[in-house]
C-alpha cells in the first residue's frame, strides 16, 4: 500500500525502474520472436499479420514503455540528490506522472489479450491506421494507451525543469549544475514542447478511428501527410529526449571512473543546449521520400549535418576527459566506454542519412534499422545500463555483482554489433525495413542468421543482468555513502539508500563536482547551508493511483462504446459511454478532492533525523 | 563526380578499397552498391564519400579511444590525483571547424544532387511517361503516350528517360528499385509525386515497396525491364492487340465470368487487378513465385488455388474453379505470352 501512495521521488524512481524494466522484459521478448522469424527466409514461425503486430508493440513498447521510463527512473532517483534538494517540486504530479504511464503502457500491452494489438508500425501512418485498413482495436489501444502514458511524461518533464529550476541548493549556479542535471534540464524542455505534439496527433487520430472525424480521410478531404508532420515534429525531439540522459550519464561516470573533471564543460553544456534546440529543425529527414520537394529536402539535410557538430563535440570531449585520467575499469565505465565508439558509428551513419538524395536509397530499408538501434540501443541502452550500475548502490544500497555485470556488458556487447552491423549492409543490399519474410537467393540469408544469433546473445545478457539484481538483492545492504570512493557530485554525501528526506542540512555548494572540490581542500564533507531543523514533507496519497484507474476505464470505456457484446447489460454499459463516464467521473472526482482538501503535509522533527534510509 | 572535390583526393585510396569491399555485396540487379544506371551511380558516389568520410572520422575516435584506455588506466598504487584540466580552446576549436569543413564537402554535391533529381521531365514528349499507381499489394503502370496498362512489370526502353508520376489508391507504399533508383511514396491521389531514371543496361531489376503497407507488404516485389527501343515498340503493339482468349468456349466462358470482372487481358476485362496480357513470359506469378525457379505454369496454379497462403491480406480472392478449369485457365495464361523478347 505504501508503494501506491508514495509521493517520495527515490520510490517513484523504483517504480520506474521495475515497470519500466518489465516492458523492456516484452519489448526484448518481441524483439526476440521478430529475429527468429527472419532467421532464414521464407520462415512460418509468425504469420504476416502477427508480425506487423509485433514490429509495432515492440518499437512502440521500447521507446515509450521501457527506455522513458527507465530514464525517468534514474532522473527521479538522482536529479534532487545531485542538485541538493528534498524532494522534486511536485511530488503529487510525480506520483500521477507515474500511474497515468504505468497505466497508459497497461492498457496498451492488454491490446494482446483483447482485440488485437496496433499493426501499423510505431509511427502508425495514415491511411495504414485508419479503420478501414486497420480493423481491429490494435490502433485505438495505441492512440488512447500513449494518450494516457504522455500525460505521466508531460506531468514529468515540467515537474523536472520547476525542479531545476526553483530548487537547487545555495551555490548551485546553472554553469555549476552536474553535466546529467543538465542533460535531464533540456530533455524535460523537449518533452515540454514535443509532447503536446503528439498528444494533439494522438486526438485526432484518435477521433478519425473512433468519432468518423476526417482529419487524415483522404477521400473527405483529409491529408495523410499531415499525420507524417505531425507525428515526426514529435518524433525527431524524442530522439533527443532519449539520448540526452545518456549523454549526462556518460559524462558523469567517465569524469568519476578517470578522475578527471568533464574537459570542457561549459561547451558541454552549449552543445547539449544546441542538440535540443536543432533538434526541432530536422523532423522532415523522416520524410525525405515523401515528396516534399527540392527546397525543403536541401534544407532539412542541411540542418540534419549540423547537429553532428555538436555531437562531435561531445565525443571529443569525452575522450579529452579520459586522456590523463586514470580510469578504472568496471561494468558502469565499460558501458560508458563502450558507448563512444559505438555511438560514433550511430552518428555517422545519421550523417550519410541526412544526405537526401543518398537517403533516398538508405530509406525505410535496414540500412535504417541499423542505424537507429545503433543510436537508441548502443547510445541510450548503454547509457541506461552504465548509469544503473553506476547508481544502483544510490538507489538500493547495494553494489552490482561485478563478475555477472562485465558478463552482461561483453554480451551484450558483442551480441548488440553482431545483430546490427550488417543490418547496415542488408539495406543497401536492398532488403527493406518492416518484412515479415524474404525470398531466397537475394544474398540476404547469412547475414540475417547472424542477425539473429546476435539477438539471442544480448538475450543472455539481459538475463545475466536479472540474475544479477536477485544475488544482489541477498547480499546485505551495506553500500557507503561514496561507494566509488571517487564520488564527485552531492549525491555521494549522503547515505546509501538517501534517507527519506534526502539532505539533513541544505549543502552548500562552492564549485562544479561540489563533493569532490571539498574532497580536494581536506574536508570530508560538504559544508550545510542551514541548521538542523525540523524537515517538511508532503503527505502520501492515493488519489493519484486512483485518477490514473479512472482514465484506464475511461480508455476502455471510449474504444468498446460502438462493439457489440455477448451480454446485454456489459453491452449497455459500453454502448451508452457509461463505462467512459464512469472512468472519467474517477478521475474529476480524484481531482476534485485534491483542489477542495488542503494537505499541508508533515514534518520530520530533528531528533527523528537518526533513523537510516528508506527501506528500499 | 570525385575528381571535381580535390580535399577528397586523400581519401581516394581508401574510397577504393571500400568500394571493392562493398561491391562484393548482393545481386546486380537488386544492391544499391552495384548501381546499374545514372541516378544509382550518383547516389552511390554520394554513399562513397559520405562512407569514406565517415570512415576516417570514425577511425580518429578509435584510434584516441584505443591510445586512452591503454595509456591512461589507473594503475595499482596509483594514489595521486590527476590533474584537472578544465578544457582546451584550441583542441575545441579544431574539432568544431574540422566537422564543418567535412559537412560542406558533403553539403555541397547532397545540395546539387537535390535538386537534380527532383527535375520535372512530365511535360517533356522524349521521355516516356508512366503513371504508377500503387495497390494493396500489387504495382499498375500506365502509358498514357501508348493507351496501355501493365502490372508488376514495368517495360521500358534503354535509350529514353522514364518520367514516373506516382499514386497510391490505398494506403502509402512506395516505389524502389535499387540497382536504378532510391525509392519515392505514393501517396493518394492530390498528393502526386513526380521522379525519373534511366536504365541505359538492358536487363531485369528487382523492385521491393519500402514503406508498411500491410500484411504482405514483403512480397510487393515487382520488376523493370529495359529492352532496345525495337523491342519495346514491338512489346507496346503486342500489348495493344485484340485479347486472345482460351480456345475452349467453356473455358472461355469461365475466364470471362471469374477472372476478366476483375483482370485485363488485350482489350478486354477490368481494371481492379493487374493486367494479365502476356503474363506468360513475365518474370514471376504475384511478384514473388519466380518463373525462373518454378515453371510458370506451376506457379499460376499456385497462385489461383490459393492466394491468402502466397499473399497473406491479398484483395484476390480464392475464386471457385473446378480442377480441370483451374488446370485450363493455368495452362492458357501460361502460354499467353508476348514476342517482343524472343531475339535475345
Amino acid at each position: 500500500m505504501d508503494w501506491l501512495t508514495t509521493v517520495d521521488h527515490k520510490k517513484i524512481g523504483i517504480l520506474y525502474l521495475i515497470a519500466g524494466g518489465l516492458f523492456f522484459l516484452i519489448g526484448g521478448l518481441e524483439a526476440i520472436l521478430i529475429r527468429i522469424q527472419l532467421m532464414q527466409p521464407k520462415m512460418d514461425f509468425v504469420t504476416a499479420q502477427q508480425f506487423n503486430e509485433l514490429i509495432t508493440m515492440h518499437g512502440t513498447t521500447m521507446i515509450f514503455l521501457a527506455v522513458m521510463p527507465i530514464i525517468f527512473a534514474l532522473m527521479n532517483a538522482i536529479i534532487p540528490l545531485q542538485i541538493g534538494a528534498r524532494d522534486v517540486a511536485f511530488p503529487f504530479l510525480n506520483s500521477l506522472g507515474f500511474w497515468t504511464f504505468f497505466f497508459g503502457g497497461l492498457l496498451l500491452n492488454l491490446s494482446w489479450l483483447v482485440g488485437g494489438a496496433p499493426d501499423a508500425g510505431w509511427t502508425s501512418y495514415m491511411p495504414l491506421a485508419s479503420n478501414t485498413y486497420s480493423t481491429t482495436h490494435g490502433v485505438d489501444f495505441y492512440s488512447i494507451g500513449l494518450q494516457i502514458a504522455g500525460i505521466g511524461t508531460l506531468l514529468g518533464g515540467i515537474n523536472f525543469l520547476v525542479t531545476i529550476i526553483n530548487m537547487r541548493a545555495p551555490g548551485m549556479t546553472f554553469m555549476r549544475m552536474p553535466m546529467f542535471t543538465w542533460a535531464v534540464f533540456i530533455t524535460s524542455a523537449l518533452i515540454l514542447f514535443a509532447f503536446p505534439a503528439i498528444t494533439v496527433g494522438l486526438v485526432l487520430l484518435t477521433f478519425d478511428r473512433l468519432f468518423g472525424a476526417n482529419f487524415f480521410e483522404i477521400a473527405n478531404g483529409g491529408n495523410a501527410v499531415l499525420w507524417e508532420h505531425i507525428f515526426w515534429i514529435f518524433g525527431h525531439p524524442e530522439v533527443y529526449i532519449l539520448i540526452l540522459p545518456a549523454f549526462g550519464i556518460i559524462s558523469e561516470v567517465i569524469s568519476t571512473f578517470s578522475r578527471k573533471r568533464l574537459f570542457g564543460y561549459s561547451s558541454m553544456v552549449f552543445a547539449t543546449i544546441l542538440i535540443g534546440f536543432l533538434g526541432f529543425m530536422v523532423w522532415a529527414h523522416h520524410m525525405f521520400t515523401a515528396g516534399l520537394g527540392p527546397v525543403a529536402n536541401a534544407l532539412f539535410s542541411i540542418a540534419t549535418m549540423l547537429i553532428a557538430v555538436p555531437t562531435g563535440i561531445k565525443i571529443f570531449n569525452w575522450l579529452f576527459t579520459l586522456w590523463g585520467g586514470q580510469l578504472t575499469f568496471n561494468t558502469s565505465s565499460l558501458f560508458a566506454i563502450g558507448f563512444i565508439p559505438t555511438f560514433v558509428m550511430g552518428g555517422v551513419t545519421g550523417v550519410m542519412l541526412a544526405s537526401a538524395p543518398a537517403d533516398f536509397q538508405y530509406h525505410d530499408s535496414y540500412f535504417v534499422v541499423a542505424h537507429f538501434h545503433y543510436v537508441i540501443v548502443g547510445g541510450l541502452v548503454f547509457g541506461l545500463f552504465s548509469g544503473l550500475f553506476y547508481w544502483w548502490p544510490k538507489m538500493f544500497g547495494r553494489v552490482l555483482n561485478e563478475k555477472l555485470g562485465q558478463l552482461t556488458f561483453w554480451t551484450f556487447f558483442i551480441g548488440f554489433h553482431m545483430t546490427f552491423f550488417i543490418q547496415h549492409f542488408l539495406g543497401l543490399m536492398g532488403m527493406p525495413r518492416r518484412v515479415f519474410t524474404y525470398l531466397p537467393n537475394q544474398g540476404f540469408d547469412t547475414m540475417n542468421l547472424i542477425s539473429t544469433i546476435g539477438a539471442f546473445l544480448m538475450g543472455v545478457g539481459t538475463i545475466a543482468f536479472l540474475i544479477n539484481i536477485a544475488v544482489t538483492a541477498a547480499k546485505p545492504k551495506n553500500a557507503p555513502n561514496d561507494p566509488w570512493v571517487d564520488g564527485r557530485t552531492l549525491e555521494w554525501t549522503i547515505p546509501s539508500p538517501a534517507p527519506e528526506y534526502n539532505f539533513k542540512q541544505t549543502p552548500l555548494v562552492r564549485g562544479l563536482d561540489a563533493y569532490w572540490k571539498e574532497k580536494m581542500a581536506g574536508n570530508k564533507e560538504v559544508p550545510a547551508a542551514e541548521p538542523v531543523g525540523s524537515i517538511h514533507m508532503p503527505s502520501p496519497s492515493i488519489i493519484p493511483f486512483m485518477m490514473s484507474v479512472g482514465l484506464f476505464i475511461a480508455g476502455f470505456g471510449f474504444m468498446f462504446a460502438k462493439d457489440e457484446f455477448a451480454s446485454s447489460f456489459v453491452g449497455m454499459l459500453f454502448n451508452n459511454y457509461i463505462v467512459a463516464i464512469l472512468g472519467l467521473v474517477i478521475t474529476f472526482g480524484g481531482m476534485f478532492l485534491r483542489s477542495v482538501f488542503d494537505d499541508h503535509g508533515w514534518h520530520i522533527e530533528p531528533e527523528e533525523l537518526e533513523d537510516k534510509g528508506v527501506k528500499a | 563526380m570525385m575528381n571535381r572535390w580535390h580535399a577528397v583526393k586523400r581519401l581516394l585510396p581508401i574510397l577504393a578499397g571500400l568500394a571493392l569491399l562493398l561491391s562484393a555485396c548482393g545481386r546486380a540487379d537488386l544492391s544499391t552498391l552495384q548501381p546499374q544506371g545514372p541516378i544509382a551511380e550518383k547516389q552511390y558516389d554520394l554513399m562513397k564519400l559520405s562512407i569514406g568520410m565517415m570512415t576516417v572520422v570514425v577511425v580518429i575516435v578509435f584510434l584516441i579511444l584505443a591510445y586512452v584506455l591503454i595509456r591512461f588506466r589507473r594503475r595499482p598504487g596509483q594514489t595521486e590525483i590527476p590533474k584537472q584540466v578544465e578544457g582546451s580552446h584550441k583542441l575545441e576549436i579544431i574539432w568544431t571547424v574540422i566537422p564543418i569543413i567535412l559537412l560542406v564537402i558533403l553539403v555541397v554535391p547532397t545540395v546539387k544532387y537535390v535538386f537534380e533529381f527532383a527535375q520535372d521531365y512530365t511535360k517533356d514528349k522524349n521521355a516516356i511517361q508512366v503513371k504508377v499507381t500503387s495497390h494493396q499489394y500489387w504495382w499498375e503502370f500506365d502509358y498514357p503516350q501508348y493507351g496501355i496498362k501493365t502490372g508488376q512489370e514495368l517495360v521500358i526502353p534503354t535509350t529514353k528517360k522514364i518520367s514516373l508520376q506516382l499514386n497510391t489508391v490505398d494506403v502509402l507504399h512506395s516505389f524502389w528499385v535499387p540497382s536504378l533508383f532510391g525509392k519515392i511514396d505514393t501517396n493518394p491521389e492530390g498528393n502526386t509525386n513526380k521522379m525519373y531514371f534511366e536504365a541505359p543496361k538492358a536487363g531485369v531489376y528487382r523492385g521491393k515497396c519500402a514503406e508498411l503497407c500491410g500484411q504482405s507488404h514483403a512480397l510487393m516485389d515487382f520488376k523493370v525491364k529495359a529492352v532496345d527501343e525495337a523491342k519495346f515498340d514491338a512489346w507496346v503493339q503486342e500489348m495493344k492487340a485484340p485479347a486472345v482468349l482460351p480456345q475452349d468456349p467453356a473455358l472461355a466462358a469461365t475466364f470471362e465470368k471469374k477472372c476478366l470482372s476483375c483482370h485485363a487481358v488485350g482489350d478486354k476485362g477490368g481494371t481492379l487487378g493487374p493486367n494479365l496480357t502476356g503474363i506468360g513470359n513475365k518474370q514471376a506469378v504475384a511478384g514473388v513465385l519466380l518463373n525462373d525457379e518454378a515453371p510458370v505454369e506451376k506457379n499460376l496454379k499456385t497462385w489461383i488455388e490459393d492466394p491468402e497462403k502466397v499473399k497473406p491480406g491479398s484483395k484476390m480472392p480464392k475464386v471457385t474453379l473446378t480442377p480441370e478449369e483451374l488446370d485450363g485457365i493455368s495452362k492458357y495464361l501460361a502460354n499467353y505470352k508476348l514476342q517482343y523478347d524472343n531475339g535475345k
